[in-house]
């Protein structure tokens, strides 16, 4: 342990060095304030606090190298022209892609990575974590490792499923929205404010309880609530092109309107619009979650994180970290994309430190 | 100053570099300037785009813009080195002592706030004067500057004053704390040619009678001979030559200047009269239109464009010639009136007309920034409309880019997948005319095709679209407010003032005296490259 706190005030007092060096005033306080912090916290007796710090300060660690390596691996792996992007992807983006593509993996080739299957009884309920069941099993006596894994491949799944759909309708209608104008503009701009006036959960609860909560409905329900998002977006940008000159030409020259949206304004849309389709997947994540946590969202058996977090709920009340595993999963999956997509935003808005 | 001491030069540069970062790393974009500005004199830089002149205008206050950096040499104002100044030591100057002038007056005010407020900051933040004091201060110079209703001027917002008026304000802004140093960045070149009067004639007057030295940054040669006392001329971040003014007008001594002299004594040779009785290409019939009932912009217009002949349409901002183009290709249906091909009427709406109609009127623009989509290569771009109108496929439409890249001086091997962020601002408008081109026209329409382009590049594009009309017999209508151009390639010229044409001709007949009174203020509104042709024009109109 005394070797930890060692290095630990080490790294600080050699941070706050480089920044004074580098003239960098906002990290000069930020290093200031944690080794003082730090020091007071040990002479004033709360050193379990620094301890936890420390955990954090490893994690931290752990991960930026590991997106460092992340990094310095996929150089290898990409095509010349994109060398320049991965060198100088920040680490953040560079976190972010490794989760997503650890979670991808994970979904993807569940069956082979489970050690366990999904609804299988293996051991007793609320078993504690050992080496057979590496986190330990749920209310049913589930193995809630494989459980993970395989709601990696439900959960993300369905979302990306219903962030497509999404996408497809919102980005196709904003566009033609924006080359059409007149009518077309008025109806479907009337419509997404109609859909984005409804508080979206309550919206989707209402579906649900109709329809009942079958896959289809869920992905047509989550498609349904988020492409007026799109929508407005894509009709936005949309717009910003359609004045440039370019269009005008491609107008006069007696073009469809196909081929405007598909050769024209999309190639400048897209950036925008990939960011987005992040943004959107997180909400969309985020809501299927929640419903499943509500009990309206994926059935059980099926391992899904949002349900469970509720199945395993009870637990929290005994300072049990099982319902948080999966809350985690959430957690970091959706902070991973927020940072590809600032990456993507800032790369594109031309932005420089 | 006859005594040499330090302080006779306010401005010293001595062997400065200012390199950009680019893709391959730090490129030098000054390669080590030499420059003395004495007390009160003017400094005129002139050269292409990309030349380094707003480089070296910002750089004289200490600025160099993000992803640029000072990378040698020494800038020293008044006793002062800027590049080692802190930014407290800079911004103490800068607004106090060294002020500047935009080329876009209305992008560099705060539409929010009212002209006279955004006046009194400087004088403020500088704790020179008091508010009531500074307002009127700042009416005084409205006054100097012979800005219209000076006592009441200041209290509108930019948007409610015209182009000339808001550089005229933003002078006034400038000198508020009476600066030592004044950088003028292209002041004028985006007014035309009667408001540009009015503007320099303000400038010049107020800068001598508060004996401030200036940096007057521009590509237009006779607006330099007319501002400056001196000539800088920069070539890629390099000194091609300094002369007193009069000198250098007289005996240029490098090449490069030379050509840069020569570029206004391109003329197209004239053309035979169409015959009589020939039937006009496109003519347009007592057009009236109007972007909404009450506010008409052209104005029961008529004019006729025969094939192969150049008509330029001549006229200030607002007087309606861009809409005549856009009545012409059935962007804006006129309220009444026609337009007829070969004496047949033309569908009025572009949707209504079919794709052979539409074929054989195409259009260059003014901004080929914008005229081009910049995610799609040269080849695409210019692929479609060969595609498009004639179904060429494959490789004989890779066959006709190339003889279409041949035709506008372009290499086809090194341009054919190239996109427009990839070529110079003269390229891109070559790319704009083989666009046109490539659709096979009976007429192209150009949109101030050269206003936004230096000198030597404009020349180059107007000796293309001359040779092209030659070998390829084609009719142009070229809608313009330099009459420069119009003098080097109209064979007719209708002159247009609010809406309306003012008079129209051949040339020979709109240009020779006795003009028309109008054309008369438009013809002597273009500067001569004599440095007495303002102080002359100036005492003529009294």
């Amino acid at each position: 342990m005394t070797i930890d706190v060692f290095v630990y005030f080490a790294a600080l007092a050699l941070m706050l060095v480089l920044s004074v060096v580098k003239e960098r005033r906002d990290l000069k306080t930020i290093w200031l304030f944690l080794l003082v912090g730090s020091i007071l916290l040990l002479i004033f007796d709360k050193a379990y606090v620094v301890f936890t710090m420390i955990t954090a300060a490893k994690v931290l660690a752990a991960s930026m190298g590991a997106a460092f390596l992340f990094r310095l691996t996929l150089r290898h792996f990409v095509p010349a022209d994109l060398v320049k992007e991965v060198v100088t992807l920040p680490l953040t983006a560079a976190f972010g892609l490794l989760v997503i593509l650890i979670t991808a993996l994970t979904g993807i080739f569940a069956p082979w990575i489970a050690p366990f299957g999904e609804a299988e009884i293996v051991t007793s309920s609320f078993a504690p974590a050992d080496q057979i069941h590496l986190l330990g099993s749920d209310q049913l006596g589930r193995d809630m490792f494989s459980r993970i894994v395989y709601g990696a491949r439900n959960s993300v799944g369905l979302a990306f499923a219903a962030t497509c759909l999404a996408f497809f309708v919102g980005a196709s209608a904003g566009l033609m929205a924006a080359v059409k104008g007149g009518w077309f503009d008025q109806i479907a701009g009337r419509l997404a404010d109609v859909i984005m006036s409804v508080p979206s959960l309550i919206f989707a609860l209402l579906i649900l309880s109709i329809f009942g909560t079958s896959i289809f409905v869920i992905i047509l329900v989550a498609a349904a609530i988020y492409s007026p998002r799109v929508f407005r977006l894509a009709r936005a940008v949309g717009r910003n092109t359609v004045v440039m000159e370019f269009i005008e030409a491609a107008r006069l020259r007696g073009e469809g309107d196909w081929y405007l949206i598909r050769r024209e304004i999309l190639p400048n849309t897209t950036a925008p619009l990939i960011a987005e389709l992040g943004l959107v997947f997180c909400y969309v994540f985020l809501l299927i979650a929640g419903l499943s946590f509500l009990g309206l969202g994926l059935q059980p058996p099926t391992a899904d994180w949002g349900s469970m977090v509720r199945e395993n709920a009870a637990l929290i009340s005994f300072g049990d970290v099982t319902p948080l595993i999966p809350a985690s999963a959430i957690a970091l999956l959706t902070i991973s994309i927020n940072f590809v997509v600032d990456w993507m935003l800032h790369r594109t808005s031309g932005l420089k430190e | 100053m006859s005594i040499e001491n330090k302080t006779e030069f306010i401005l010293e540069m001595r062997g400065l570099c200012v390199d950009g970062y680019s893709n391959e790393g730090w490129m030098p974009i000054l390669k080590g300037i030499d420059l003395n500005l004495r007390r009160g004199e003017i400094l005129g830089l002139i050269g292409e785009s990309g030349a380094g002149k707003s480089t070296l205008g910002a750089a004289a206050m200490g600025y160099v813009r993000d992803g640029t950096r000072f990378a040698s040499g020494s800038v020293n104002f008044d006793g002062i080195e800027l590049t080692f100044a802190t930014e407290a030591q800079k911004n103490a100057l800068r607004g106090a002592r060294i002020a500047y002038v935009a080329q876009s007056a209305a992008a560099s005010f705060n539409p929010a706030h009212k002209l006279i407020d955004q006046h009194c900051e400087a004088p403020l933040q500088h704790r020179l004067r008091t508010k009531t004091a500074a307002q009127k201060d700042a009416i005084q110079l409205y006054e100097q500057l012979r800005l219209p209703n000076p006592k009441e001027i200041g209290f509108r917002y930019p948007h409610q004053v015209s182009g000339g008026q808001l550089q005229r304000a933003m002078t006034a802004m400038a000198m508020s704390c009476r600066p030592d140093l004044l950088i003028f960045d292209e002041p004028t070149t985006a007014l035309d040619v009667t408001t540009q009067i009015d503007v320099l004639s303000a400038i010049r007057d107020i800068v001598r009678v508060y004996n401030t030295a200036a940096i007057y940054i521009t590509h237009d040669l006779a607006v330099v001979a007319q501002m400056a006392d001196r000539i800088k001329v920069l070539l890629r971040g390099k000194e091609i030559e300094e002369a007193p003014t009069r000198n250098m007008l007289l005996s240029p001594q490098e090449e490069y200047t030379k050509s840069l002299w020569a570029v206004r004594r391109f003329k197209s040779p004239s053309k035979p009269a169409p015959k009589e009785g020939e039937k006009s290409l496109v003519s347009l019939h007592n057009i009236h239109a109007s972007y909404n009932k009450n506010d008409k912009i052209v104005d029961d217009v008529s004019f006729e464009i025969f094939k192969g002949m150049t008509v330029a349409v001549v006229g200030e901002s607002g007087s309606g010639k861009s809409t005549i183009a856009r009545v012409m290709t059935g962007l804006l249906p006129p309220d009444q009136g026609n337009v007829r091909r070969m004496d047949k009427p033309l569908p009025l709406h572009y949707k209504s007309r079919s794709r052979e109609q539409l074929r054989q009127i195409q259009m260059i623009y003014q901004m080929a920034d914008t005229a081009l989509n910049p995610k799609i290569p040269v080849c695409e771009i210019i692929g479609r409309p060969a595609e498009f109108y004639s179904g060429l496929q494959g490789a004989e439409l890779k066959g006709r880019v190339e003889e279409l890249l041949e035709l506008i001086e372009l290499d086809p091997a090194e341009y054919y997948n190239r996109r427009p962020s990839e070529l110079s601002g003269g390229q891109k408008q070559r790319i704009g005319i083989a666009r046109a081109l490539a659709a096979d026209p009976e007429i192209i329409i150009c949109d101030e095709i050269t206003s936004a382009l230096d000198q030597l590049v404009a020349e180059g594009i107007l000796r293309l679209l001359d040779r092209l009309q030659r070998e390829l017999n084609m009719t142009y209508m070229f809608i313009t407010h330099d009459l420069a151009t119009v003098r080097a390639i109209a064979d007719f010229i209708v002159v247009m003032k609010d809406g309306k044409v003012i008079e129209k001709g051949t040339k020979e007949e709109v240009l020779r005296p006795p003009h028309h009174s109008y054309t008369e203020l438009l013809l002597s509104s273009v500067p001569e490259m004599d440095p007495d042709w303002l102080s002359d024009l100036l005492k003529q109109r009294g």
